[in-house]
């Protein structure tokens, strides 16, 4: 038995001989030609051939998986007759007097470095496409045939990686799973596995050896184990395994459209965290009740210079309309600390995580923050917005930013610019300091979010970057958990509601002390929504909500449950 | 020539889908249709280059018009950047 490590990219486990990718290589021979003429319409005829072979292609996609499957094979075609890449073909044909497969190949490379060098991780990928392109072309040009698998039984494909046009020709009946050396998350394997709903693990590098074919492996595609020739135990393990996932994930599915709330009657809202308005959809497809907090930082992130009111408005605008009236919370500008962006030129500090971050520079640079206030509350005209304030520790931060908010609305109102007279107002918790105040900050807003990964980076004086602090770092550390019991009571006596939006919402072995403790809200990424509605739905705290308050009151919380 | 200034707000940006549709959409017409992302101006007929020019969601691009049926193309093409990019 070998076990050997890759990357899962879609999860799944399934077992089967593994059989490796034929492909046929076409040789390309370099050679110098005389009638130029003549070898460049050797080329155009094995272009118009394959841009022909891309359609159908097309049209192959379209039957088996849609419109945009098929669209990746039209972008093709529209890449091999691009005017720059036949330009530079005909260069090397006409002026180099070289062979049409040399100028394709050389033409292809030029064109994927271009691509790989981009900085956009997308765009990278695009390099493939382009070989994969100028690779259908030499082999028309050679005559050879495109490769497949040729066995009768499924097999687990294995390659170094697949280009798009390999994996839309290959038998789908065939195939139990993918184990590639190279390719990412974004490659087209992984793409076409998600979609297959089959294991893929990629980036094995050279670990994956010809040797391995035809033997039995078994392949694990949420943590990517490959398993060649297992043992009668670990087969049995891993397909238990594999039965149990697949029951689990039926069952998550029966809860979407279901209400958040416990045996005894206790609801909560569970509501999603997101970086970019892309991330929308993952909220709708996995039942999110609204999103408990947008960080807002990927706008500074992605820019070179300061976003525009316009640029801000526009996204948050996305995001407010995609959700369809479901509540949206924004949270103004996180910079600082382990977040920094060159164009603010902030001044190198010795200890960033207490330096001049998020509201902090907000009320430093009224401008900038204005900018932002300005491109909400336009925003918030398109849904049902709430807006945050990261790392108050002080209640006059928060009044001179409602002070801020109020000039906003008021200018707004002067040049005519509608906005919702209903937009919420809250802070993140998760500075001791506001958690201690939190009886006086409540009376001036209208929600808290517990931000427990700073909250108790600050509590317990536990650098959340440092991996070393191990034990130290406890975030179930009943200092954390009595603030976070406070700061709800605050707010509960002040008629405002608590959130929780650190990664302590999603931990599964806390939710039923969130319960007892009466928290209204947790925010979680997208995908924990349905185990978190599950737990939830399976707690009956009528019998235990004292039990788990107590246990705050006492030295350690390992003991909870 | 007709020129407008837009800013993209598909969250991807121009990548490979939206450029292709661009470039579709660019042969419907005579006039030369180009997008110029920080100086550098590029035919919205030449999809690879176009993809080269990485244009991001929130960035803004301007696009020129020019040619015999511009009256028609420019307005079709804001139209066009409005409904799809």
């Amino acid at each position: 038995m070998i076990t050997i490590q890759g990357k899962g990219v879609s999860t799944g486990i399934s077992m089967g001989p593994l059989y490796f990718y034929r492909r046929a290589a076409a040789e390309v021979r370099f050679y110098t030609v005389e009638d130029t003429e003549a070898e460049w319409q050797r080329f155009k005829a094995a272009q118009a051939a394959a841009i022909e072979q891309l359609g159908e292609l097309a049209e192959k996609a379209r039957e088996e998986a849609g419109d945009d499957a098929a669209f990746l094979f039209e972008t093709h075609q529209m890449m091999a007759e691009d005017m720059d890449y036949e330009e530079s073909i005909e260069g090397i044909i006409k002026e180099e007097k070289l062979n049409a497969e040399i100028a394709v190949s050389r033409t292809s490379d030029q064109f994927a470095e271009m691509f790989a060098t981009m900085d956009d991780s997308y765009m990278q990928a695009r390099a493939a496409d382009v070989k994969d392109v100028s690779g259908r072309i030499i082999s028309i040009l050679c005559g050879v045939v495109q490769g497949g698998i040729a066995s009768d039984v499924p097999v687990l494909l294995a390659a170094d990686d697949l280009a798009p046009s390999e994996t839309i020709q290959l038998d789908k009946s065939k195939i139990l799973g993918f184990v590639t050396s190279y390719g990412s998350g974004s490659s087209h394997t992984a793409i076409l596995a998600r979609t297959m709903g089959i294991p893929a693990i990629v980036g094995m590098g050279d670990s994956l050896k010809m040797e391995y074919e035809g033997r039995q492996v078994i392949v694990d595609g949420s943590t990517g184990v490959v398993v060649i020739d297992p043992d009668e135990e670990t087969r049995e393990r891993m397909l238990a395994k594999h039965e149990e996932q697949l029951a689990f994930q039926r069952m998550l599915e029966t809860l979407k459209g279901q209400e958040n709330v416990t045996k005894d009657g206790r609801s909560i809202r569970v509501y999603c965290n997101i970086g970019s308005p892309e991330d929308v959809h993952a909220v709708q497809l996995n039942d999110g009740g609204g999103i408990g907090l947008f960080r807002s930082e990927f706008l500074y992130l992605n820019a070179k210079t300061y976003p525009t009111e316009d640029e801000q408005f526009e996204a948050y605008k996305a995001v407010l309309a995609g959700m369809e009236g479901k509540e949206v919370i924004i949270r103004t500008c996180d910079i600082g600390a382990d977040k920094q962006i060159d164009y603010f030129e902030l001044p190198k500090e010795e200890n960033p995580a207490m330096g001049m971050r998020a509201l902090r520079i907000a009320l430093s640079r009224p401008d900038f923050f204005r900018t932002q206030l300005r491109a909400l509350y336009r925003a918030s005209a398109y849904g049902k917005l709430g807006i945050m304030f990261p790392m108050v520790t002080s209640v006059w931060e928060v009044r001179e930013t409602k002070k801020l908010i109020e000039s906003v609305k008021a200018e707004l109102t002067q040049e005519g610019i509608p906005f919702s007279d209903h937009v919420e107002i809250g802070i993140m918790i998760e500075t001791p300091a506001a958690a201690v105040m939190s009886d006086r900050l409540a009376k001036e807003v209208d929600f808290f979010s517990c931000g427990t990964n700073d909250l108790t980076q600050y509590t317990l004086a536990c650098d959340r970057q440092n991996n070393d602090l191990g034990r130290f770092y406890d975030p179930h550390h009943p200092a954390v958990l009595r603030l976070i019991k406070m700061v709800v009571e605050n707010a509960h006596k002040n008629g405002i509601w608590v959130g929780i939006c650190g990664e302590l919402g999603a931990d599964l072995e806390m939710t039923e002390t969130f319960l007892a403790i009466g928290v209204d809200e947790l925010s979680v990424t997208p995908r924990a929504v349905l185990p978190l509605r599950n737990a939830i739905r399976s707690c009956d705290l009528s019998e235990k909500a004292d039990r788990l308050l107590a246990a705050l009151e006492s030295d350690e919380t390992k003991h909870l449950s | 020539m007709i020129e407008f200034v837009y800013t993209i707000k598909d969250p991807v940006g121009i990548h490979a889908r939206p450029a292709g549709l661009l470039s579709k959409e660019g042969k419907k017409y005579k006039s030369a249709i180009t997008v110029e992302k920080d100086g550098t101006a590029v035919n919205v007929l030449k999809l690879m280059a176009l993809m080269k020019l990485g244009v991001k969601c929130g960035e803004t691009v301007t696009v020129r018009v020019e040619g015999e049926d511009e009256a028609v193309a420019g307005p079709a093409m804001e139209e066009f950047f409005k409904a799809n990019l």
